[in-house]
């Protein structure tokens, strides 16, 4: 088997008595869409801030592409190539789409300290962004400043510039909260493909979508893993059943 | 640079304060000159203020600092030349120098060089700390200013002849200000690309959302770190041209209240605009001149018209004409 992409070994993390974060250790190989659910609580989202540096563990490793990242801050760890979304949508709300997505490939590029040349007229910025932002179906809504856009515009645009960056690995937190039905199917779709880009770590409260994407499902209840496997054996799991998925499965 | 609603407002800000002297010599009130100086010079420091604080959004209470360490340059300067003696002896001799380019770049660096060790140890901190903490390190070199007799203490230095400038006579208040209205021009175009640079870029959103900048790989210390010394020596060569217009450095000019008058500037005119600080700065001087002419309280004037951009004008002047900013 391939190497995994992104190896969490043993990570822990409390809030005071709270065990957020309990002995967890996952990994993301190659070309897999890897979905974490659990129920409301679990420490999903805890455990995705602590794989892209906004948060410490307490104790336990992070290993991205080979090498322990566990030292880095958030930034650094994005250099590295870790693209995250955010469960509730974290952009520059006064920039437009494209400049929140050519702040992206500008990174993506390197050097932020170029203080001369206009970046709207920099064709190596806007091209790529307004390429990303095609794909993603919001090139028509360009030139609008992210506050404007609608939640599933804004949820596209997380995406969109998680992208931009041309990661190795993402990570994204309930890319499809609040989309509707029709707006999940599309992303579904979407997120399918991208597999093949880079793979996924997916937090997702959404069945249908988790089940038609995720190569393999790890179930988080209380901090913890109670379960990883395929599709199939999640869903046969007594486990799992009892404690999340119920009426899903 | 972009042309935008706000382009011919800017356009005519920058044509009255033009203006403003050669009409005062054309009705002979020399003293309306001075004044349009002052404008220039309070709007200079505070365009280096909106840097960090328009751009940024890094409320730095303690830009008086930097204000004040170019006041010091230019009066330091002066009193060595006056004396003859040289500025340093040791490790090797360093001559002083009455040029005001040379002023300019000693303003500067030294404000560039203390800038990066406060700005280095605020940054850490954000919000009312931040804010407490520049002001803290403010009010420490207020202190050390006035407690330093070998260049005037409290009472300050005088300058006796205004620095030169190669080929023009600064004597002379009319060149002195275009003098200081080029700067001026120069720092506002300095400005405006590095607003639209990729550094203003990575800056604006370390203000609207640090956390997406940090997740797109852009860690925002060293970002806003560069900004804030930017704008300190931004607001420094202010500092050097406001001790030679007044032919003093005054300790007053490191004083808290400078702080604040340079915020109250930005506000006025608008917080991040281009023009923000001239609007401020004009609006400024002249309800100080007028209202301070009727009424030695005219201060209270002054919060009354501060409590009505706050509450009703949040873009300052120029917000209210050109309507919010566009980022393209």
């Amino acid at each position: 088997m391939a190497e995994p992409v992104l190896s969490i070994r043993e990570l822990r993390k409390n809030f005071g008595a709270l065990k957020a974060t309990d002995n967890v250790s996952l990994d993301l190989r190659p070309g897999e869409i890897h979905a974490l659910i659990g129920p409301n609580g679990a420490g999903k989202t805890t455990l995705i801030h602590q794989i892209s540096g906004a948060i410490r563990p307490d104790s336990g490793a992070i290993e991205f592409l080979g090498e322990d990242v566990g030292a880095l801050g958030m930034a650094a760890r994005a250099r590295k190539g870790l693209g995250r979304s955010f469960q509730i949508s974290s952009l520059a709300s006064e920039f437009s789409a494209l400049r929140n997505v050519m702040l992206a490939v500008q990174a993506a590029q390197g050097s932020s300290f170029r203080f001369f040349k206009p970046v709207m007229h920099d064709t190596s910025l806007t091209e790529p962004a307004l390429a990303v932002l095609e794909r993603v179906g919001l090139a028509q809504r360009a030139r609008l400043p992210a506050a404007e856009l609608s939640h599933g515009e804004r949820r596209k645009l997380e995406i969109a510039i998680a992208l931009a960056l041309g990661p190795k690995a993402f990570l994204f937190d309930e890319p499809m909260a609040g989309m509707g039905p029709e707006g999940s199917k599309d992303l579904t779709g979407f997120l399918d493909g991208l597999r093949r880009e880079a793979p996924i770590l997916l937090v997702e409260h959404d069945m249908d979508a988790v089940f038609a994407l995720a190569d393999r499902i790890s179930v988080l209840v209380y901090g913890r893993i109670i379960a990883t496997g395929t599709v199939d054996e999640i869903r046969r799991d007594p486990e799992v059943r009892r404690a999340y998925l119920g009426e899903h499965a | 640079m972009t042309m935008s609603r706000e382009t011919p407002i800017n356009l005519v800000l920058a044509a009255l304060l033009f203006a403003m002297p050669f009409a005062a010599l054309a009705l002979d009130e020399p003293f309306y000159v001075t004044l349009a100086t002052h404008m220039a010079v309070l709007a200079l420091a505070a365009v280096g203020l909106n840097l960090a604080l328009g751009l940024g959004g890094l409320v730095s209470f303690g830009h008086a600092a930097f204000f004040g360490l170019g006041g010091y340059a230019a009066g330091i300067l002066s009193t060595h030349v006056l004396n003859m003696q040289p500025l340093l002896t040791w490790p090797l001799e360093i001559g002083a120098s009455d040029q005001m380019p040379v002023i300019w770049l000693v303003a500067i660096a030294v404000s560039g060089l203390v800038a990066l060790a406060i700005g280095a140890i605020s940054l850490r901190t954000s919000g009312v700390y931040f804010i407490m903490i520049t002001l803290a390190f403010a009010q420490m070199i207020y202190y050390f200013a006035i407690s330093w007799p070998a260049y005037g203490g409290e009472d300050g230095l005088s300058i006796a002849t205004r620095g030169a400038f190669p080929g023009v006579n600064t004597a002379v208040p009319l060149t002195f200000f275009l003098v200081c209205y080029a700067v001026l021009v120069a720092v506002l175009v300095l400005f405006a690309l590095v607003r639209d640079s990729r550094f203003g870029a990575a800056l604006q959103a370390s203000r609207q959302n640090e956390t997406r900048l940090a997740a797109v790989g852009i860690g925002p210390f060293p970002v806003r770190l560069a900004a804030f010394v930017l704008s300190a020596m931004i607001t420094a060569l202010a500092g050097a041209l406001y001790a030679d217009l007044n032919r003093f450095a005054s300790p007053s000019m490191l004083s808290w209240q400078m702080s604040g008058e340079l915020i109250v500037l930005i506000i006025l005119g608008g917080t991040g605009r281009l023009f923000g600080p001239v609007a401020g700065a004009m609006l400024f001087v002249l309800i100080e001149s007028v209202l301070g002419g009727l009424t030695e309280r005219w201060q209270f004037f002054l919060g009354l018209i501060l409590l009505g951009v706050v509450l009703f004008a949040r873009g300052g002047l120029i917000g209210l004409v050109a309507g919010k900013p566009r980022h393209g």
